[in-house]
């Protein structure tokens, strides 16, 4: 069994805000799914499926707010990642009947909520590594840097090649008029960024936004009986990496176990893809994950990534094409639904004609949520234009 | 550069780590080792996260390791490593390197064990070079 052609993404939205001063977390949620089901020409009464992570209150909150009635529930949460796995879910609940039209959402507010970090921290302190970890003080930003110094010094990965991912990044963000970041910058302006944390620069960190998303994942029926262009899942694949009872291996990613399923499952091979969204919290992210999904060999990414082979229209591997998470947009500090949401529309011809892939008909959304050094999650989609 | 007025956060032992935190108050770094495979781990659990045995039992390290990767937050102040050392025991934990230039710090550096007080808990191991 199988779910590759079981199930189609019928409705996307990106909310056009990135600092959302006014606005409550459940509003963005509510607005989002809105404006999902009027992309997919469904309403509220269709939705008979529900994922939610744990960005805002949960799946039960949400349900309640938005007045869902799903006979299926989800509210896997890996942080970033929860909602390209949410697709893969939904195209398995599709394929056994389990529901036909699934919503997931998303919605957060670091920017403007004063007590976003501090909610984040109170759901960490009871977990059994937290005294083990948390008096080295370990923020997000330092543990991808252990990850990317690691990658340095098993493979001579260098800070302009890192940069690269960037760079090429920002000159599909300038087409973006909503993303965050819209100047075109050089290897030299994120060399010449401040260090946050060896060796990564501020350039080499993803934005910090306000905002949401919603998909709709219908079944082949109701897919079909829409006027909308029909991106088909074809394959889906998750798995978590972490420590592993202390035998650390920081030289790959969970993208090395969620990756090959998901490209067998879909009977395709990388070199069929020919737009990806890779999860970009950091550069390093996307070095890693090219690597573990079999793009380039292991070590190599460095060189994949540099003199532009992620730009569209330049290089190989059109990557990003909204701008990412480095210069777009990473709601509430999970960038996975933006992932799936940029690949739908390159599949849909949808994207800016000046990062559109001509006639592309399979893409990939991949993405990494949690900490690459710690306890990650990888979840990895393959979707196709029918 | 060291980071000796950063305040470090105090760890709330629960009842299976105390012993871990009993040896850090007397300079121990202390292990666990299954008796059923032999597999040391880290952080220390009652149960064997290789083979799932109750059969674990303390071990004292030599407290000698190496860095496997480091990152020194600069914008933080006091700027402070963080870092991964791997123990000659074979695990690998997370801790700060700490009494070091930190622009001398090299993966691969050989290091040891030097416990640094917590804001009013029990001491924690921090790594100094050798």
């Amino acid at each position: 069994m199988s779910i590759k052609g079981k199930a189609y993404i019928a409705g996307i939205y990106e909310h056009p805000t990135r600092k959302a001063d006014d606005t409550s977390v459940a509003h963005l949620h509510a607005e989002s799914a809105k404006g999902a089901l009027e992309d997919a020409g469904l309403g509220l009464g269709d939705v008979d499926g529900y994922f939610c992570a744990g960005d805002g209150s949960g799946v039960l909150t949400m349900a309640n707010y938005l007045g869902l009635r799903p006979r299926h529930i989800d509210s896997t949460d890996c942080g970033g990642s929860s909602y390209i796995l949410h697709v893969g879910h939904a195209a398995e609940a599709i394929a056994l009947g389990k529901c036909n039209v699934a919503l997931i959402t998303l919605a957060g507010r670091p920017r403007t909520d004063p007590n976003f970090a501090a909610s984040m921290r109170a759901n960490n302190a009871a977990s059994p590594e937290y005294p083990f970890e948390h008096p080295f003080a370990p923020t997000t930003v330092a543990m991808y840097a252990m990850a990317a110094a690691r990658h340095m010094h098993e493979f001579g990965t260098t800070s302009e090649q890192l940069a690269w991912v960037k760079v090429a990044a920002s000159h599909h963000a300038q087409w973006n008029p909503n993303a965050m970041l819209r100047e075109v910058v050089t290897v030299a302006d994120v060399l010449a960024s401040p260090m946050i944390a060896d060796p990564l620069h501020r350039l080499d960190c993803c934005v910090i936004t306000d905002g949401g998303g919603a998909i709709v994942v219908t079944s082949p029926e109701i897919a079909k009986s829409l006027a909308r262009p029909r991106v088909k899942v074809l394959g889906a694949g998750e798995a978590p990496k972490h420590q592993m009872g202390g035998r650390i291996d920081l030289s790959f990613s969970a993208a090395r176990w969620s990756g090959p399923p998901a490209f067998a499952e879909a009977g395709i091979a990388p070199a069929d893809i020919q737009y990806a969204s890779i999860y970009d919290s950091f550069t390093i992210t996307v070095v890693m994950q090219l690597e573990d999904l079999g793009f380039c060999a292991k070590g190599a990414g460095g060189r994949f990534v540099a003199d532009g082979n992620l730009i569209s229209g330049v290089g190989r591997l059109p990557f990003n094409t909204d701008g990412g998470g480095l210069c777009n947009n990473h709601p509430s500090n999970r960038g996975g639904l933006t992932k799936v949401i940029e690949a739908v529309r390159q599949l849909r011809g949808e994207a800016h004609p000046k990062v559109q892939v001509p006639n592309c008909g399979l893409a990939i959304a991949s993405g990494i949520g949690g900490s690459l050094a710690t306890r990650h999650a990888s979840a990895t989609v393959i979707l196709e234009r029918e | 550069m060291s980071e000796a007025s950063r305040r470090i956060a105090a760890p709330r032992p629960d009842p299976e780590s105390a012993p871990f935190w009993d040896a850090a108050r007397r300079g121990a770094l202390l292990l666990k080792r299954c008796r059923a495979c032999g597999n040391a781990h880290y952080f220390p659990r009652p149960i064997c996260p290789f083979c799932m045995s109750a059969e674990t039992e303390w071990i004292e390290a030599t407290g000698a390791g190496t860095i496997y990767s480091f990152s020194v937050m600069r914008r933080a102040a006091p700027s402070y490593a963080l870092a991964y050392v791997t123990l000659d025991e074979g695990v690998t934990m997370m801790t700060n390197l700490v009494d070091c230039d930190f622009d001398a710090l090299k993966v691969g550096m050989r290091v040891k064990v030097a416990f640094k007080p917590s804001d009013g808990g029990p001491p924690v191991p921090m790594f100094t070079p050798l």
